[in-house]
C-alpha cells in the first residue's frame, strides 16, 4: 500500500488542480484572517482566545476562514477524489495495476490516505500561515489553550475534508465517466452547502410555523426540527464541531443553550468539555466517511477489470 | 508435473451474452499456447478469468495450482499480464512507470532499479527510459508493456493481442522476444490473437475459440489432421496444364474437386489418390514435376472452423 500512497501523494502535490486550490485557500484564508486581525486589533474586549477568533471573525465583507473552509473545503476534497478510479479505467492502467499482487481495497485505501495527506498538508500550512500572520499583526504569541484548540480545529477540518474525499472516490467508482462523477460531486456539494439549509428551514416552517405572537415552545420546536434535518449534513456537523472548538464559551446548539447562555455569564469551557460537546458530530463525520468506504468496497471488489 | 493452467467447464455469461461457454483449457509448463479466435470470441474474457479480474459464472480454474478468484495474490505474484488495451501513466517516464510496478510487487528499491534497467535493455527502450510515456508511439508502449510484464520475473505470462496495432517489423521483434522468453527463461506463455500467421509461427499449441467454445485444440499437425479427416488435398506440379489433364484428374475415383493455379493443380479427394494422380498425369502425356500432400496452414484450418 505504501507504493500506492507515495505515488498518489506525489501526483496530488504536483497536480495543477491541487496547486490552484491550495493558492485559492491560501489567498482567501490569508485575506480573511488579515481582515479579522485588523478588526480585532486594538479592540480591548477582544481579550481571550484572540488567535482563535482569527478563524471565526469575518471582516471587510469576506467570510470568516471557518465559513470559507466549511463552504469550499468540500470542493477541494471532492476534487482530489472524483477521478481516482475511473481515470485509471479510462487510461487503461487499471488492468496493469490490478494484475500486480495488491488487494483492491489497498489500492483505494492508498489513494484515500494520499489524498488525505495532501489535504492535511494544505490545511496545516494555511493554519500556520494564519497564526504567523496573527503573530505579526498582534505582536504576541498564542497561548497553550489556543494552540491545542487550533490543533483540534485542524484535526476536525481534515476529517471533514476526508469525508468529501471519500465521497469523491466513491463517485469515481460509481461513475465510469469522470465528467459525470465531477457533476455528481458538485451537485451533492451544492445540496449540502445550500439546499439542505433551505430545506431544513422549509420543513421547520411547515411543522412549526412561526407567526407573530407564538409561544417560546413553538419557537424551540422550530429550531430543533431545523437542527434535526441539518444533522444529516456533514457541513452542519462540521460547523457545529468547529464552532465549539474555536469559540470556547460555546455550549451547543439549540434554544436551551441559548437561554442558558443568557442567564449564566459565558465562561469558556475547558477543551475536554468542548470536545465532549463535539463528540457526536465527529462520530457522525467519521460514520459518513465509513459509509462511503463501505459502498466503495462493495462495488469495486467484484467489479470486472477490463480496460476498454 | 501439474499444468500451469487447468480450466474445466469455464462459463461466463453477461446477462444473456455467453462470452465463454463451457471452455476446457490445459497449458503445460514451458509451452507457448495460442488462443485464436475472431473478435468477440471470448479470448479476453477467458484471460480475465485466469487472472481473477472477473469471476466465472461456472467452472473450475487453477493457475499455477491456485484458484484465481480465491487466491488472486498468489496467482498475480507469479503471473505477468499484458492487457489488450495497455495504458501507462503518461506524465511519468518509462522508468518511473516500471518502478511503480516493481514497488507494487514489493521489490526492494535497489533490486527494483536494477531490474528496471535490465528489462528496459531487453525490450530496447534503454535510450528513451527517462522520456515521458505520453510521447511514446504505440509500438514503444507495447514494448514497455512487455518490460512491465518481465519485471516481476513471472513463471507464467499472458499476452492479450501482443502485436495488435504494431507494424510487421515491430510484430516480428515482439514475437521473437516471446520465443526467447520461453527458451531462455523457461516461461510458460499464453497469447491471444486473431492473427493466424503469427500464432502459427511461434505457438507450440493452438486453441481455436469461437463463440466462447474451444472448437479445436492441438499442435499445428494435429489440427491439420482433424481437418483432413475425410478430405485430402494434393498439390500437383506439372510441366504443362491443359484441359485434357484437368478432365482426366476430375474423372478419377474419389476426386471431388480440381483447381488449376498457374502451373499448380490442387486436387481434393476423399481418399489418398496419389498414385492414381501420378498415373493420370503420365497418361495425359505431361511430365510430373512434383506431387505432394498438402499441409494445412492455420488460416485454412481457421477458415474451415468458421465456415461451419
Ligand atoms: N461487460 C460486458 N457486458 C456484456 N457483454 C460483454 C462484456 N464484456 C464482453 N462482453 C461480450 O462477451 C463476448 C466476448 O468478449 P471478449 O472481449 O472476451 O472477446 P475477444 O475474443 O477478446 O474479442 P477481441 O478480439 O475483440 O478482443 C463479446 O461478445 C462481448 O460483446
Ligand atoms: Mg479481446
Amino acid at each position: 500500500m505504501s507504493a500506492v500512497f507515495w505515488k498518489e501523494l506525489a501526483d496530488h502535490l504536483g497536480s495543477k488542480r491541487f496547486v490552484i486550490f491550495f493558492f485559492l485557500i491560501l489567498i482567501v484564508g490569508g485575506a480573511s484572517a488579515y481582515l479579522a486581525a485588523q478588526a480585532l486589533f486594538g479592540q480591548e474586549s477582544a481579550g481571550e482566545f484572540i488567535y482563535l477568533r482569527l478563524f471565526t471573525v469575518s471582516g471587510g465583507g469576506l467570510p470568516s476562514f471557518l465559513g470559507f473552509l466549511a463552504f469550499f473545503g468540500p470542493l477541494i476534497g471532492v476534487v482530489l477524489g472524483f477521478d481516482a478510479i475511473n481515470s485509471e479505467f479510462n487510461r487503461g492502467t487499471v488492468s496493469r495495476v490490478l494484475s500486480q499482487p495488491i488487494y483492491r481495497d489497498w489500492w483505494i485505501n492508498g489513494k484515500f490516505l494520499a489524498g488525505l495527506t495532501a489535504l492535511a498538508i494544505a490545511v496545516a500550512s494555511i493554519i500556520l500561515i494564519i497564526v504567523g500572520l496573527g503573530l505579526y499583526i498582534l505582536g504576541f504569541p498564542p497561548d497553550g489553550a489556543e494552540i491545542s484548540r487550533a490543533a483540534m480545529f485542524f484535526v476536525i477540518s481534515v476529517i471533514y475534508l476526508g469525508f468529501w474525499l471519500s465521497l469523491g472516490i466513491l463517485f469515481s467508482i460509481v461513475f465510469r465517466q469522470t465528467a459525470t462523477s465531477a457533476l455528481a460531486s458538485i451537485a451533492l456539494w451544492l445540496f449540502f452547502t445550500l439546499f439542505l439549509y433551505m430545506l431544513a428551514g422549509l420543513i421547520a416552517d411547515q411543522v412549526a410555523p412561526i407567526k407573530p405572537g407564538v409561544s417560546a415552545d413553538v419557537f424551540a420546536k422550530h429550531e430543533s426540527i431545523r437542527d434535526l434535518v441539518l444533522r444529516f449534513s456533514p457541513v452542519a456537523l462540521y460547523e457545529e464541531a468547529t464552532t465549539a472548538i474555536l469559540i470556547p464559551s460555546y455550549r451547543g446548539l439549540g434554544i436551551a443553550a441559548l437561554l442558558q447562555e443568557a442567564s449564566i455569564p459565558t465562561s469558556p469551557l475547558p477543551l475536554g468539555q468542548s470536545l465532549l460537546i463535539v463528540w457526536p458530530q465527529l462520530v457522525g463525520l467519521v460514520a459518513l466517511t465509513s459509509v462511503c468506504f463501505a459502498i466503495s468496497y462493495v462495488i469495486f471488489m467484484r467489479r470486472e477489470i477490463r480496460s476498454t | 508435473m501439474s499444468p500451469v493452467v487447468e480450466a474445466k467447464g469455464l462459463k461466463k455469461y453477461y446477462d444473456g451474452v455467453k462470452a465463454v461457454d463451457g471452455l476446457d483449457l490445459e497449458i503445460g509448463e514451458g509451452e507457448i499456447y495460442g488462443l485464436l479466435g475472431p473478435n468477440g470470441a471470448g479470448k479476453t474474457t477467458t484471460i480475465l478469468i485466469l487472472l481473477g479480474l472477473t469471476e466465472p459464472t461456472a467452472g473450475e480454474v487453477r493457475v499455477l495450482g491456485h484458484n484465481p478468484a480465491r487466491e488472486p495474490l498468489k496467482v498475480k505474484r507469479l503471473t505477468g499480464y499484458l492487457p489488450e488495451n495497455l495504458g501507462f501513466y503518461d506524465d511519468l517516464s518509462a522508468r518511473e512507470n516500471l518502478l511503480y510496478t516493481a514497488y507494487l510487487n514489493r521489490i526492494p528499491e535497489k533490486e527494483a532499479k536494477r531490474r528496471v534497467a535490465e528489462v528496459l535493455e531487453v525490450v530496447g527502450l534503454k535510450d528513451v527510459a527517462d522520456r515521458k510515456v505520453g510521447a511514446f508511439s504505440r509500438g514503444m508502449k507495447q514494448r514497455l508493456g512487455i518490460a512491465d510484464v518481465l519485471l516481476k520475473e513471472p513463471k507464467f505470462v499472458i499476452l492479450d493481442e501482443p502485436t495488435s496495432g504494431i507494424d510487421p517489423e515491430g510484430a516480428r521483434q515482439i514475437l521473437d522476444m516471446i520465443v526467447r522468453l520461453r527458451d531462455e527463461r523457461g516461461m510458460t506463455i499464453l497469447l491471444s490473437s486473431h492473427l493466424l500467421h503469427q500464432v502459427q509461427r511461434i505457438c507450440d499449441r493452438v486453441g481455436i475459440i469461437h463463440r466462447g467454445k474451444l472448437v479445436a485444440q492441438g499442435t499445428m499437425g494435429e489440427l491439420g489432421a482433424v481437418v483432413e479427416e475425410g478430405e485430402h488435398l494434393f498439390v500437383v506440379r506439372t510441366s504443362r496444364v491443359d484441359e485434357n489433364l484437368l478432365e482426366s484428374l476430375k474423372g478419377l475415383e474419389g476426386v471431388t474437386a480440381v483447381e488449376a493455379e498457374g502451373d499448380l493443380v490442387k486436387v481434393r479427394a476423399t481418399a489418398d489418390v496419389r498414385s492414381q494422380i501420378a498415373r493420370a498425369v503420365l497418361a495425359a502425356g505431361v511430365e510430373l514435376v512434383e506431387l505432394k500432400g498438402h499441409t494445412y496452414t492455420l488460416e485454412e484450418i481457421y477458415l474451415r472452423y468458421f465456415q461451419e
